[in-house]
This record gives structure tokens, sequence and C-alpha cells, in this order.
């Protein structure tokens, strides 16, 4: 039993240097030792899903993409797969090649990112720096194909907005080879530098059956053994015409996670090679119409993070009746709780950052927390509490329609 | 020594003028190798004294029912205690300002004493993060100090004095002896990033877990000298390293002299940047853990090396 007298409680957020959106920890502490975590999620509420039952499905889809500043393309595909297949378009085999390109270049691009903050939360800035250096040259590579460096837009509903050029080719192989050659260094460094095994290895362990059991998707799952990815199980745009191999790992910890996650950079520069090489010729899109007959679709996706999943519920007219995210981060954080225990807290930044968490997509709910009655409301019934506070105080929010709210 | 010439030692040289202007170039120094060394462009050269002065002037706050007194003391006493530490430390010569027998015990005293105010300053601060940070200061002391402390004892037992001076006088007299003594240099750079509490020893400000340990509740002019005093701490520890290690081109001109020095110095400030920039940052338990199986056994290897020679020669 923890005495109660020694225990230290440290808030770690919603505002700290570790986190980079707002999340909170409330960790107790025992000396260094943690010795049990208490995670509060909803700092970052946009309110996107019901924005996105205010627009029409073509501003939906640049709406969607900033869920996410690292997985955007994540996101609007999801979305816009979602929606083809509500309004049964089949798009052209080329966007859906150019989409998997993107998609592959994202993947690259964000798991360098995460190299360099899990080497800024164990203390080693140099490796932040370094990773940070060498996906300048992604960045860029997306500025050249798509006109922006973040938030491509490259996707539109029945295809691609852009083609991408043969002369292009060439470039975008060099870049992949400079990347590959990094890439392998970096995993030379994993492998045999000292401090850096030494705060990895061991820290943070979820095993296999917690993994399944806690839901967890992505490098999280796969550095725990738990072979799942999407890209494979459920292939979409042009996986499964492509060679790639799932990587997991048996290390159950930090340590594991990055291994995957360097492993599946190699796998990703091996895509962008057969992308580019068998790239078939014709149109890039397909037309859709501005109306979606009624119908409903998920649509799952591999993120970099893990299994994005995107819900549509259609009417018929040109905007959704119902748009529901679901991040791979929301997938992830019930199992940050079970890594954290009996941890210390020096590890805790890394395991947080482990999961490669992106909190702001995550949030969707609201939870009304320290009034006299704490709650956690759904979409319904916060829509019910405003109509209630309103009328309260003399607004008649009763010719006021409210859009998915029919027992109104 | 007649006062004026002891109010110029003070004020002057080698005392703050000197210190403060060669630790804020210190400080430059090292960011600028740091940040060359990760692929970065680094400060221009008037960046530390820049932040300097921006702090000065910016407002103090003092957090409710922290211990005002210690709380306003803490940066003042670790800023006094470096600065009087090198007036016992030879600079160019073999003999500092004020010598005598058992000034190394004196010098290593006052080496500890900011990272008592540290613990001070931050255990008076009643912030979480702070009073972890000063707790993992304090802990971090019985790692590194005890292998300094040997590192240290073993070319005084070569030399057959508890003087800095007379260290480096007597390896003056003895060219390449001090050759002997490269374990210990090793011991007392590793033991100096523990006390400069730079990666991967600076658990005790670990921004991404406690945010800045001790420091988090300073500002404006108390953190501008608690900032001040770790400058001129490295450039200490530095000099007090240089001269008990690296006793060589001591017999020249003054001006000759310092220059040699200040080479010296700034190729220690130099490892110590180059190891920073190599590793990660290691877990308080890992660093002791560190310090007691690795660190310490090499510095009593040390010692035990020096009573041979001792014999020998």
């Amino acid at each position: 039993m923890p005495d109660k007298k020694r225990t230290v409680r440290v808030p770690i957020g919603p505002q700290h240097p570790a986190l980079k959106e707002p999340e909170s920890f409330m960790v107790d502490l025992q000396g260094e030792k943690i010795t049990s975590v208490a995670l509060r999620l909803g700092y970052n509420h946009r309110g996107i899903e019901k924005g996105c039952e205010e627009r029409t499905y073509m501003q939906d889809l640049y709406l969607v993409e900033r869920v996410c500043g690292i997985c955007s393309h994540s996101h609007a595909t999801a979305f816009v797969q979602a929606v083809e297949e509500i309004a049964g378009l089949e798009i052209p085999r080329r966007a859906k090649y150019i989409r998997t390109l993107i998609a592959e270049l994202e993947r690259v691009h964000s798991h360098l990112l995460w190299l360099g903050v899990a080497g800024h939360e164990i203390g080693f800035d140099t490796l932040l720096m370094y990773s940070w250096r060498d996906r300048e040259l992604v960045m860029d590579l997306f500025a050249e194909l798509t006109g922006n460096r973040v938030n491509y837009a490259m996707n539109t509903l029945g295809g691609v907005r852009r083609d991408i050029a043969a002369e292009q080719f060439p470039h975008i192989l060099k870049i992949v080879d400079a990347l590959e050659e990094r890439t392998k260094y970096y995993i030379e460094l994993a492998m045999t530098e000292e401090t850096l095994a030494q705060r990895l290895s061991g820290v943070g362990r979820l095993s296999k059956e917690d993994a399944v059991r806690l839901g967890a998707v992505g490098p999280t799952a796969r550095a725990s053994g738990a072979d799942r990815d999407t890209r494979r199980d459920d292939p979409y745009a042009a996986y499964d015409e492509l060679e790639f191999r799932v990587i997991t790992d048996d290390r159950c910890d930090v340590f594991g996670r990055a291994v995957v996650r360097l492993g599946e950079l190699m796998q990703s520069y091996s895509l962008i090679r057969q992308i580019l090489k068998q790239m078939p010729e014709g149109p890039i899109a397909v037309k859709a119409p501005l109306k979606i007959p009624a119908g409903e679709a998920v649509s799952r996706y591999e993120a970099p993070r893990g299994e994005d999943v995107h819900y549509v519920r259609a009417n018929g007219t040109d905007k959704p009746e119902r748009v529901k995210v679901r991040a791979p981060t929301l997938a992830n954080t019930q199992s940050i709780a079970k890594m954290l225990e009996d941890g210390y807290l020096a590890d805790l930044p890394i395991v947080v950052a482990a999961i490669d968490p992106c909190f702001s997509c995550t949030d969707r709910t609201i939870a009304v927390r320290g009034g006299r009655d704490s709650k956690t409301m759904g979409w319904e019934e916060l829509v019910q509490y405003g109509v209630r506070w309103y009328r309260e105080r003399g607004v008649d929010p009763s010719r006021i329609k409210v859009r998915g709210d029919e027992s109104a | 020594m007649t006062v004026g010439s002891a109010v110029l030692n003070i004020l002057v040289f080698p005392g703050f003028l000197f210190l403060v202007a060669f630790g804020l170039a210190g400080e430059f120094v090292d960011r600028k190798l740091y940040a060359r060394l990760q692929n970065r462009q680094g400060p221009p050269w008037y960046q530390p004294l820049a932040d300097f002065l921006k702090l000065l002037g910016k407002e103090n706050v003092i957090p409710e029912g922290a211990d005002r007194p210690t709380f306003r003391l803490a940066p003042v006493f670790a800023l006094a205690a470096v600065v009087a530490s090198i007036f016992y430390i030879p600079l160019g010569s073999t003999t500092s300002v004020l010598p005598f027998e058992g000034d190394l015990i004196v010098v290593l005293y006052l080496l500890v004493i900011p990272t008592v105010a540290f613990f001070l300053g931050g255990w008076t601060s009643r912030s979480v993060f702070a009073t972890i940070g000063a707790f993992r200061a304090i802990t971090q002391v019985f790692a590194y100090e005890i292998p300094l402390f040997v590192a240290l004892l073993a070319p005084a037992l070569l030399a057959n004095t508890w003087s800095i001076s007379g260290i480096a006088a007597y390896y003056a007299g003895h060219p390449w002896l001090w050759l002997v003594n490269l374990l210990g240099f090793g011991v007392a750079l590793v033991s100096l990033l523990g006390k400069l509490e730079k990666v991967p020893f600076d658990t005790p400000e670990a921004e991404t877990e406690i945010v800045a340990g001790s420091f988090i509740e300073y500002s404006g002019r108390r953190l501008a000298f608690f900032r001040l005093a770790i400058d001129c701490e490295a450039i200490v520890g530095a000099s007090l390293v240089a001269a008990v290690f690296l006793p060589f081109g001591l017999g020249l001109t003054p001006v000759l002299g310092i220059l040699v020095y200040v080479a010296k110095v700034l190729l220690i400030l130099g490892i110590l940047a180059l190891l920073r920039t190599l590793f990660a940052r290691l877990r308080i338990d890992q660093m002791v853990h560190f310090c007691w199986s690795v660190v310490a056994p090499i510095a009593f290897l040390q010692i035990l090396i020096n009573l041979v020679v001792r014999e020998l020669i």
C-alpha cells in the first residue's frame, strides 16, 4: 500500500514542456517512482465534426485535413474514401497510386518527426536536430509535389487534385536514397548508443495481451507483437498491388517502438520506389457529384500513428449528416496508464511520446468537471445542454434548427 | 598585499569582472560549439550578455509561501562562492592570488556551495517541480562529488601537497609526469558535467520532465545571477581541472601564460560541449549507479597508480 503522506502529486500538463499539446497527467509520485496516473483529455475540442455537418463535402475535405497537422493526408484520405464509398465512385488507378505515394511520404516525415521528439524527451537534443534537419528533405519534397509543406490538400472527391510528372520521379528517388542512408545511420545509432539504449529499453512496457485488450493501434501495438496493419489487413488505395512487410517487434517497450518506426521508414522507402516504378498512366480524378446519396460508410486508414477511422453518414444533400473521427491517439491513450505503471517520473515524457500522441486530433468529448454534477457529455447531450442553457437565460432556441437532432 | 591591489584582485582580475567576462564568453563558446555540432547556426557572440541584461530588466517574482530571505540569497551565495574560489587557483602561472597549504580542500568546498544554493532555492520555492529538482540536485552531489574529490586527491598525493599552487609547481618541475593523471582527468571532466548539470547529467533541471527544476520559480535578476553563477562555475571548474591536470606552459611571461590558460579552459569547455552533444540524459538512478560503479572505481584506480608511481620516483 503506498504511503499517502509521502506521495507527491505532480501535474504534468495541461501546460508542460514535454507535451506539445495541452493534455493533463496527474502523477502521484513516491520518490521518483510513479504510483498512479490520472489522465484527462478534452483541452483541445475544436468542434470539427460539428463543423463538417455545416459545410459541403468539398469544404469538409479541407476542414478534415486540419484535424491533424502531421497526418493531414491520413484524415483527408480516410474521409474521402468513406464519401466515395457512399457515392459509389471508383477512382482511377493513377489517383490511388498518387494517394499512396503521399501517404508513404507522410509516414516518412511523421516518423522522422517522432524520432526527433523522442530524442528531445530523453534530453538527446542532437538526435532532434539531426532528424528534423533530414525531415526537411521530405517537407521540401511535399512543397514541390503538392504546393504545401503541411496540409497538402492532395485529395479531391473522386481522385487527387494534382498530377505528378514523370520528370519529378528522379528527384523523389534521389531524396528517398538520401533519407534511406540517414535512416540506416539512425538504426545503427539506436543499436549501438549506450545512453539511448539505457533510456529506452525496458521502459513503458506493454505486453501483447494488454496491447490487444486496450485496443492499441499502429506502431504502439506492433512493438508489442500485435501483428495488425490496416494497409495489409484491409487494403485501400494501391496497397493491394504493392509489396511490403509489416514490422513487428517483441520488445514491448519504448525501444521496440523506436525499432518498429525505423523499420517502417525502410519499408516506406521501398514502397515509394515501387509506386514510382508501377505508376499507371491515365486520368487522376473522376467527376464527383455535389450531392451524395443517402447512406453511411466507415473508412479505415493506417496513419503513421495507427489506424484512423472515419464514419460518414450522408442524407442525400451536399452536406454530411454526421462525421465521426476516431484518431489513432484515442485508441492508444488507454495504454499510457498501463505503460506508466511502476515507472519513473523521468520516463514519463518518453513513454507518453512513444505512442506519438496527437491529442488535438483526439479530443471529441467535453467533460464538465469540478462543478456540482461532474460528468462526461456526448454530442447530443451537449446540444441539449446548450439549448437548456440559453432557455434558462430567456433566449428561445426553438426556432434554431439543430441538425442531427431529430428528437427535438 | 596592499588594499589597492586587493580591491583590484577582487573586482577586476582574477575576480569578478574577469570571471564574469570569461564566464559569458565561455557560455558563448559552449552554446556555439553545441549548435555547430548539431548542425545549427548557434547564437552570436553577445547572446549570453544580451540574455543576462534582458533578465536583469525582467520582473522579480517571489512565490507565495516561499522563505523570502533564502529565496533571495541563494543566487548571491552561489555566485559569491564561485568568485571566491578563483583566488586559490593558479591561472597563468604556478601561484594563485592567495595560495596556502590546503586551498584545494577550500576550493572543493566552495564549489559545492552553488549546488547547495540550487537546492535551497528550489526547496524554498514551494513548487513541486522545484522540490523534485532540488532533491535530484542534492542526490547527484553524492554521486559525482566523491569521484571528483578522489580524482583531485591523486595528483595531490604525488605532489605531496594540499595546495593547488603547490601541485601546479610540482608538475611544472616534473614535466610529463602529468600524463600519469590522465584517468583522473577523465573522471574530473565527467564530474564537472554533473556539477554543471549538463547532459547527460542534467536531471536536476530536466526540461521535459520537471520543466526547469530548482530554477522554475526564479525570474528576472535572481535567475540572471543564478545563470551567471553557473557560467562562472564552469570557468572555475575548468580552471581547477586545468591547473591540476594540465600543468604545462606555466613558466611563461604573464600575458603568454594567461593566453595558454585561456586556451586550456576553452579546450575543457570544448570537451564538455562535445560530451553533452553525444549523450541522452540519464535517469537519476542510472546516473548515481554510473558514478558509483564506473567513475568512482576509476578514480580509486588513479589513487593506486599514483601511490605506486610515488614509490618509483
